[in-house]
């Protein structure tokens, strides 16, 4: 836990620095008539930020805090398993929208955690995977009136609007 | 008697059928979610957030505030039934909510935190009538140095009464406001901080995307983590005859109920604070005042009114800054701020005069609201121990699903969609070294209102910031502010004094 409480704290002031230097694209300091520049609120914050790392990093390093204290492992096997499982379908899902669409992704998600990860019937599974699509189509797209991603699946759902519509 | 008047008309609004109707649904589904282990009101208020463009600004808050009332609601049954909390908030209820159910009073826990719950918002929501109106009034004379101090002393209160790691604190609000800063500059219209070059960055980061990132995707994967194990339900037996003879019982608990729903209410009103401490302080109260202060935590009824009661007072407690100052007094109120801006509404007392129909609506529609969330939360029980049988594997793809779609739909940008992902994973990261999110959230909704407020100040004082001290209201908040801020360094001094071995 103490190494990773060190890790996220030089990171993340890695990220304060390189803010810092992206909010210097603009000016920083006083312009006459304008007032601060607009790079000056973020440019400052993101200063704060890296005193705040460095704060973290030492307290880390001196045991201050009680993650730094912990002999607890930051992720286990196990943890790191499902973490991975989760994310990496969520990610998955997302890239599928650009492919297939928000109407393709649904389902495989659904299949993927429902009947794989879940290990629930293939009965159940369908439902889902079938009724999920379905209701979330109604609810945004004939209610809300916005348009999903639909990828390359776009032309199929032409007659399906022109019913509608 | 004119607030009265106010409020009446307020009541037509409210009960104009299509707002009714969103008043129950609000109250179904936050108790729906608030009964979920992990998921609270914000995170239903976050994910729920994109569905509200259907209806007018008044309906969409109606709707959110009904879940955020159903939520704290729905909050009890998950700390009594299964023991786990449904949020923070619910955390003091489960002292002596779970040793009644498990002595075989699931029922009348159940009870006593609906109608602690509803006295609690009841309170609540009177005293928002009275105290909204002249503060508000107040509040019309500030100008940009007040509310920038009146912002910084927002974020204060996370410093001096938050209770999370200083360091962890002011980070997180740090990047909250930088992150608010993306996009163009509001003064010059220069981009600024445009990652990569990406054009999705020129709109800014929508703060929905943080709050969905974090309250969705981060909560999830905690979830997830941290409900390894199989969860024993209690069983309940709710009829007509128990629930009047615990309402019996009930009337020898008003004085706790009463002194949750205040001290709740007035907690709820600073920012940081909240309804979670609000609700612990009100049970360290109940049981310190007690003559038996033994039989707390082993079942004892005032142990759920008290905390019950307090947390829902301090939830209507949060809107009164959110409402009459432009300032959330919780994270579920920095939510339905970022709403009220995306609905084309400006924050802050303005809204009383500009759009009365609009804040007296809401009002109104929280006493509606209260009285809904108590009959359904005792209709429905059967359904709430239904849903939490219910096996986490098919809950989880679902809520992903509503958060990737509902982080898509504000401004129908996969960018976005990428981006509340990469904030969830980060998220749950830093989560897991006790990095407070909040803060951040609230400061992505305060921040682009912070950023032209200071520089407003600056330019009418010519760059001093002595501005901030020469107007008697910004004095007394600015001071206010610098106390909060070091009040941890006097509680770390203060217990090197007394325990001068056991501090560093």
């Amino acid at each position: 836990m103490r190494v990773a409480e060190i890790v996220m704290g030089v990171v993340m002031g890695i990220f304060s620095l390189y803010l810092m230097w992206k909010s210097a694209e603009l000016p920083i300091g006083w312009i006459p008539e304008e007032g601060p520049g607009g790079g000056a609120w973020p440019f400052w914050l993101a200063a704060a930020m890296l005193l705040c790392c460095i704060a973290i990093v030492i307290r880390g390093i001196k045991r201050l805090t009680p993650e730094s204290r912990s002999e607890e492992l930051y992720m286990d096997k196990r943890t790191f398993r499902v973490f991975m499982l989760n994310a990496g379908g969520l990610t998955v899902m997302i890239g599928l929208f650009h492919i297939v669409g928000a109407y393709g992704a649904i389902p495989l998600f659904l299949i993927f955690y429902l009947r794989f990860m879940g290990r629930h019937s293939w009965r159940l599974t369908g439902a889902f995977a079938l009724v999920t699509p379905i209701v979330t189509f109604l609810f945004f797209e004939i209610a809300l009136q916005k348009t999903l991603p639909k990828g390359y699946t776009d032309p199929w759902f032409e007659p399906i609007f022109a019913f509608f519509y | 008697m004119e607030t009265l008047a106010l409020l009446l008309n307020g009541f037509a609004i409210a009960f104009q059928p299509l707002n009714l109707a969103l008043i129950i649904g609000g109250c179904a589904i936050g108790l729906f979610i608030g009964a979920m282990p992990g998921l609270g009101s914000v995170n239903g208020v976050a994910i729920l957030l994109p569905m509200t463009f259907l209806v007018p600004p008044t309906g969409a808050i109606i709707f959110l505030g009904a879940i955020y009332y159903g939520a704290m609601y729905g909050g009890a049954i998950s700390s009594i039934m299964l023991g786990i909390p449904g949020a923070s908030t619910a955390v003091a209820t489960t002292f002596d909510g779970r040793p009644m159910a498990l002595q075989g009073k699931a029922d009348k826990a159940l009870v006593a935190a609906a109608t602690a719950s509803f006295v609690g918002g009841s309170v609540g929501v009177v005293l928002f009538t009275l105290f909204a109106p002249p503060l508000a009034e107040i509040a019309l004379t500030f100008g940009a140095p007040e509310i920038f101090a009146l912002m910084l002393m927002a974020f204060a209160t996370f410093v001096g009464l938050g209770g999370d790691d200083i360091p962890k604190t002011l980070f997180s609000i740090c990047i909250g406001l930088v992150f608010g800063a993306v996009g163009l500059d509001i003064i010059s219209g220069e981009p600024r901080l445009i990652f990569g070059g990406i054009p999705g960055f020129f709109h800014g980061i929508n703060f929905l995307v943080l709050a969905i990132g974090i309250y969705g995707i981060a909560e999830m994967l905690w979830t997830i983590e941290i409900s390894k194990g199989e969860v024993m339900i209690s069983q309940a037996t709710v009829n007509f005859r128990r629930i009047m003879d615990t309402l019996r019982e009930l009337l020898g608990t008003w004085r706790m109920m009463m002194m949750g729903s205040f001290l709740g209410y007035f907690v709820g009103i600073l920012p940081a604070a909240g309804a979670t401490p609000g609700s612990l302080m009100a049970y360290g109260v109940a049981k310190t005042a007690s003559n038996n202060p033994e039989t707390y935590g082993k079942g004892n009824i005032n142990g759920v009114v008290a905390p019950e009661s307090a947390n829902n007072a301090a939830s209507t407690g949060a809107m009164l800054p959110m409402l009459t100052l432009g300032i959330p007094g919780s994270p579920t109120t920095a939510i339905l701020l970022g709403g009220m801006v995306i609905w084309g509404l400006e924050p802050g007392p303005l809204v009383f005069t500009d759009h009365p129909d609009f804040v007296w609506g809401f009002i109104a529609s929280l006493y509606v609201a209260n009285t809904f969330s108590l009959l359904i939360n005792i209709a429905f029980i059967p359904a709430f121990i239904w849903v939490l049988k219910m096996p986490f594997t098919i809950l989880a793809p679902i809520i992903f699903i509503l958060c990737i779609v509902g982080g898509f739909v504000p401004t129908l940008d996969m960018h976005d969609v990428w981006l509340m992902l990469i904030f969830g994973i980060v998220g749950y990261l830093m989560r897991k070294l006790d990095y407070p999110m909040a803060p951040a959230v609230l400061a992505i909704v305060l921040g682009p209102l912070a950023e032209p407020a200071l520089r407003q100040s600056l330019l009418i004082s010519s760059g001093s910031f002595l501005i901030f001290f020469t107007r008697p209201f910004a004095a007394v908040i600015m001071a206010l502010a610098f106390i909060l801020l070091i009040l941890p360094l006097v509680k770390i001094a203060f217990e090197k004094y007394k325990n001068p071995t056991q501090a560093g």
